[in-house]
């Protein structure tokens, strides 16, 4: 009775949340591996039980092959570029320059964008007309003497093509990852640095073995939320070249096959893939965070 | 995971380092450098902007793409006369979605957060990496029971579905949020307020609340961005007359021939709103996006 009415009321405070969470999160997820399971296509539901078909012919599937392929690519250009770029502003910014307030404010804006207005403009940027058709970056290149950089981008013929989008998708996010490391940066005590130095470190040494191994948990951040933002990415593809066969990944071939062909059983099938993708990369680093908690 | 770290504070103004401590002095030419690497960033996160800015304000017969770099001659707001009917709905339905969803998601975050942190019943540790990976799922895998459950409650089409899945789906980071924020007041506050007697409600009512605007301002913008710029849950919960600004945006500029200036003032209008919000508010914008990546 104690118990009841010393946590009653907490409880009573966050059960909706609770509740509203256990339904819209668990609930859903459940539901939807639920119809991973099925035959269901077409508008009427059905909750029949035909195993592990879906994932077999989604393996089999030439659309999602290329897709996963198109994915990799992207995320390995995408992470690859943002955490350079970022960590390089971030060293740029760290020990004080005059205006940096400005900087910042420039490098972090484009996150306030939606992803949509992105592409909008970007599709624009990344024109591919040739000759006296020529637009865009490529207009620009031309214009700086830098011609020879000219790039039929995510319209090219290579399986590669996808990676023009991490320009956009870099733009939006690259200030982000700034943040988080020069957070990181300065989160070491400067008394190790001039400890170092007083030992006689110059200070590219400092940075590489006093700053660089306290910098790892920041990468990892990082790591984690460019990956998992990466995967379930869909408006900006959506909106720079809809439908196009070149920049489909698994994010939009389940819309499509879901709310387009009605396909709902290989949708959920690609959703639940999905899911088991990013919580590969995000339960490790909520176990951590949590941990890294406690231990303070 | 607390909100309150250096980094959180406002794009500080431009110290020279760490005020005044030891540092080694930087050639001229590094600092030089450092600037000349700066404002070719700058160039690069700006040039966007310079395209949608001018080619939205040139008048319509000027704008070309093959000339979308040329400095503007003519001066016009014909093209935002032109897209204003067709994204003013937007717009209006952004205001009226985003404004509920922000601010009660924060209330309920505020409400969680408090008990998460301040009274934490037995299992809360075990509650609340469960709430945060809900701030991560991809949103495809909820999608096929989220439009069946919206439609058996009759809230697809018109903003109410749409308000509440975000309310929902904005519950992770608000609690996020306000638990970082309340873990970082003292327990003695608590304390004092238990030994007079008052309960936990009235605690979080009377003591908790009053001091948690900051925690507030972080929520709501936070959550009032996520909104605006959501297009996935827009598209697929809303009708043509209730969509949100970004579906309207890529209704108007996402069209295979929609002329180069249209789009360029209707994102210019959609995005403008959140720009607003980020310049601002930029510091609690930081804190929000600082909490997205689980760091303080």
């Amino acid at each position: 009775m104690r118990r009841v009415r010393k946590w009653g009321p907490a409880l009573l405070l966050i059960l909706p949340s609770l509740i509203a969470l256990g339904v819209f999160v668990y609930g859903f997820l459940g539901w939807n591996i639920r119809v991973s399971f099925t035959s269901w296509q077409g508008f009427q539901p059905k909750y029949d039980n035909v195993g592990t078909k879906n994932y077999q012919d989604l393996m089999n599937n030439e659309r999602f092959q290329l897709d996963v392929k198109h994915i990799l690519i992207f995320t390995l250009v995408f992470v690859g570029g943002s955490l350079v770029l970022g960590f390089f502003m971030a060293l740029l910014l760290d020990k004080g320059v005059r205006g940096e307030g400005f900087f910042r404010a420039v490098f972090l804006f484009p996150m306030a964008i939606s992803f949509i207005a992105t592409a909008i403009i970007w599709r624009w940027l990344l024109d591919n007309g040739e000759g006296s058709q020529t637009a865009g970056l490529n207009k620009l290149f031309s214009m700086i003497g830098l011609g020879f950089l000219r790039s039929d981008w995510h319209k090219g013929d290579s399986i590669w093509a996808i990676s023009a989008i991490a320009l956009p998708a870099g733009w939006a996010l690259s200030g982000y990852i700034m943040s988080l490391f020069l957070a990181g940066l300065r989160g070491v005590p400067e008394e190790l640095r001039e400890a170092a130095r007083v030992d006689g470190a110059r200070e590219h040494k400092v940075y590489w073995h006093v700053v660089r191994p306290m910098m790892l948990p920041v990468l990892m951040s990082a790591v984690v939320i460019l990956a998992h933002i990466s995967l379930k990415t869909f408006d900006l593809f959506f909106a720079i070249d809809p439908k196009s066969p070149k920049i489909d990944t698994p994010a939009l071939y389940m819309w499509f096959t879901t709310f387009d062909g009605y396909f709902y059983a290989r949708g959920a099938t690609i959703a639940t893939l999905l899911l088991f993708g990013v919580a590969l990369v995000i339960v490790p680093y909520i176990w951590y965070s949590v941990r890294s908690e406690r231990r303070k | 995971m607390t909100v309150t770290s250096e980094v959180a504070r406002p794009a500080a103004p431009a110290t020279d380092g760490r005020n005044g401590r030891i540092r080694p002095r930087s050639s001229p030419w590094i600092t030089t450098g450092k600037y000349v690497a700066l404002f070719a960033l700058v160039l690069f996160f700006l040039m966007p902007v310079y395209a949608l800015v001018v080619t939205a304000l040139k008048s319509p017969a000027e704008v070309s793409v093959t000339k979308m770099w040329d400095l503007p001659h003519t001066f016009s707001t014909a093209s935002f006369q032109v897209v204003w009917p067709a994204i003013r709905t937007g717009l209006v339905n952004s205001v009226i979605l985003a404004i509920p969803a922000s601010v009660i998601s924060a209330m309920l975050g505020a409400a969680n957060g408090f008990v998460l942190s301040k009274w934490r019943f037995p299992g809360a540790d075990f509650v609340f990496p469960l709430i945060l990976f809900g701030m991560f799922i991809p949103y495809q895998s909820i999608l096929i029971p989220l439009t069946r459950t919206m439609t058996s409650l009759g809230m697809v089409g018109g903003l109410d579905g749409l308000i509440l899945t975000h309310v929902i789906y904005g519950l992770p980071i608000t609690t996020l949020i306000f638990r970082s924020y309340f873990a970082g007041i003292s327990d003695e506050l608590i304390e004092a307020s238990q030994v007079d007697g008052a309960g936990m409600l009235r605690t979080f009512f009377f003591v908790a609340l009053p001091i948690a605007p900051p925690a507030f301002a972080v929520s709501i913008i936070w959550q009032f961005t996520s909104a605006w710029n959501d297009f996935l849950f827009g598209i697929l919960l809303t009708s043509t007359n209730y969509n949100p600004v970004t579906v309207a945006l890529n209704n108007i500029a996402g069209a295979q021939n929609v002329p180069f200036e249209r789009a360029m003032a209707s994102a210019l209008l959609a995005c403008l709103p959140t720009l607003l919000v980020y310049i601002l508010l930029g510091r609690f914008f930081m804190r929000g996006l600082m909490a997205g990546a689980l760091k303080g």
